[in-house]
């Protein structure tokens, strides 16, 4: 930290770009995540909001630029140090990505296992409070085949706090879950970012629900950050992109048409 | 049309060194985790039980049978030649030295490999791999290198069963149904089979066709497409591509061990 007032960004992109082949999918992208905040990342699908988390984990490399993590840069990262660096993030998938031959015990256990020399004791109250912080201490013996979508997710959520990571990565969470799940797991999110102190980034197109639990919002387009604020900022807008997709319009600078040639050309042809 | 018929046989070659030299660098980097993976026993003893349990009925009762109708056909051309008590040693051989590896390869191939096939590619397809990733723990070392020892392990245990369990079968047709003397049974069988040509040659045999199964099974489920249709093709071309392996591989084996 550089001063008690404005603590240094958790992670900091400068300048990233990155592609699949000719496809560039990130261009000249910058901004930053600031510790101890809810960073919401927003934008169209296909915009590259995962793909940036996926950066961030060290999933995938940038082509062009740096990405630092607690003032580290990702990129060069040889495995030793990626992992040492993935230790202090979780993830939490779409979908949970529970592992299906163990239980929810297990699967909360795991990281502790793999990673500490505790006793089976310790773990054990460890899980039970880590399960407890998501509600679901008395699921422990449960499958992940026996349990809900929304389920899986906040299991997912557990094990990714297992280890008290510095940040937290949740990619969609809220896709396909009913109102009820959908509530809890938003609510999750804030409490407990504030409460455990961590820093989470959601990536998200869920406006409502996001905009509800952010401090900071950032909203990618065409391979850049098109706006970044406070969700009362975003809300009040008059960037016509920016308006459009906070207030869900169907049209606007990204067309509700398909490219396509005009109607008079197309229905032409069908009568000569 | 020329150039394009040459592009596209420039790009499959290309495809297919790229694909075979990525076996290779994971059969490696697998092999070179062994000794990691072999510290932490716990889990490859896990596989080896698992692994080996998936297998073992269809093991015992398919060896049985094979006994049995080995039992029946060395019977009846044995006894052309006035030399019907020589059918334990018959049995013992055949067994031992290709029946028992061989045809416990293609069961474990199609019980075993195809499972390991699914399940890694299921693991695939639900991020359970990435999440390990994500994790900091490698998915190479803590769920391809277990699975691969198990295999390499739990084959040749099932190949001995496969072939105990085939030689009880040919006594039980031969001797008790046909009337074989079972003194000479057992004595041709003991005096006739060398404990390093044919059971050793049967062992180096199954351990060999352990490593191809497992390590084909688990590589089909690595690069399989993360999609239910992919999962199913490469379960398929598992069982498919592990078969084969053995049929060829047993050949070659079987070639080398004659001239030496």
């Amino acid at each position: 930290m550089n001063d008690s007032t404005t603590p240094s960004p958790l992670v900091e992109l400068r300048d990233l770009t990155f592609g699949y082949g000719d496809r560039v999918i990130l261009k000249n992208l910058s901004f930053k995540v600031p510790r101890g905040q809810v960073t919401a990342l927003m934008g169209v699908s296909g915009g590259g909001k995962t793909t940036v988390l996926r950066l961030i984990g060290g999933q995938i490399r940038a082509s062009a630029g740096q990405l630092l993590f607690d003032g580290d840069d990702i990129t060069p990262m040889g495995q030793v140090q990626l992992y040492a660096a993935r230790r202090r993030m979780g993830m939490l998938f779409q979908f949970g990505a529970l592992f299906t031959d163990m239980s929810v015990f297990d699967n909360v256990a795991f990281p502790l296992r793999e990673h500490t020399r505790l006793s089976e004791d310790l773990i054990r109250d460890i899980v039970l409070m880590k399960l407890d912080a998501v509600g679901l201490r008395g699921a422990r013996d449960l499958k992940p085949s026996e349990i809900s979508g929304g389920m899986s997710r906040r299991v997912a959520l557990a094990r990714a706090i297992a280890l008290d990571p510095d940040l937290i990565m949740y990619d969609e969470p809220f896709a396909g879950l009913d109102p009820i799940s959908l509530g809890t797991a938003a609510r999750l999110i804030r409490r407990l970012n504030d409460s455990l102190g961590i820093t989470s980034v959601v990536v998200s197109h869920d406006v409502n629900e996001t905009f509800e639990i952010a401090d900071h919002v950032v909203i990618l387009a065409n391979g850049g950050v098109a706006a970044q604020g406070t969700p009362a900022e975003l809300r009040a807008s008059t960037d016509p992109l920016i308006h459009q997709f906070v207030h869900a319009l169907s049209d606007g600078p990204v067309p509700f048409h398909y490219p396509a040639p005009t109607a008079v050309q197309d229905y032409d042809r069908r009568s000569a | 049309m020329i150039t394009t018929m040459l592009g596209a046989l420039g790009a499959n070659t290309r495809q297919l060194l790229a694909d075979w030299g990525f076996a290779a660098r994971l059969f490696f980097k697998l092999l070179g985790m062994s000794g990691a993976a072999l510290k932490r026993f716990a889990l490859v003893r896990d596989q080896v039980h698992f692994l080996g349990n998936y297998s073992l009925a269809i093991i015992t009762v398919s060896g049985l049978f094979v006994g049995f109708v080995l039992g029946l056909q060395g019977y009846y051309t044995l006894q052309r030649y006035g030399s019907a008590e020589a059918l334990g040693l018959l049995v013992a051989l055949s067994l031992v030295r290709e029946l028992g590896p061989v045809v416990a390869a293609l069961l474990f191939a199609g019980r075993a490999g195809a499972s390991l096939t699914a399940e890694i590619g299921l693991m695939r397809a639900g991020e359970q791999l990435t999440a390990l990733e994500m994790m900091a723990v490698d998915p190479l070392q803590r769920i391809l290198a277990p699975r691969f020892w198990g295999g390499i392990i739990a084959l040749p245990l099932l190949a001995a069963v496969f072939s105990a369990v085939g030689i009880l079968g040919g006594y039980v047709v031969g001797v008790l149904l046909i009337g074989v003397d079972a003194g000479s049974f057992w004595s041709q069988m003991q005096g006739g089979v060398d404990v390093f040509k044919d059971v050793g040659n049967g062992i180096i045999k199954s351990v060999v066709f352990g490593v191809a199964v497992t390590f084909i099974a688990l590589l089909q489920g690595y690069v399989a497409k993360p999609t239910p249709e992919g999962v199913a093709s490469a379960t398929t071309r598992s069982v498919v591509v592990s078969s084969l392996s053995v049929l060829g591989l047993d050949f070659i084996l079987t070639a080398m061990m004659f001239s030496i």
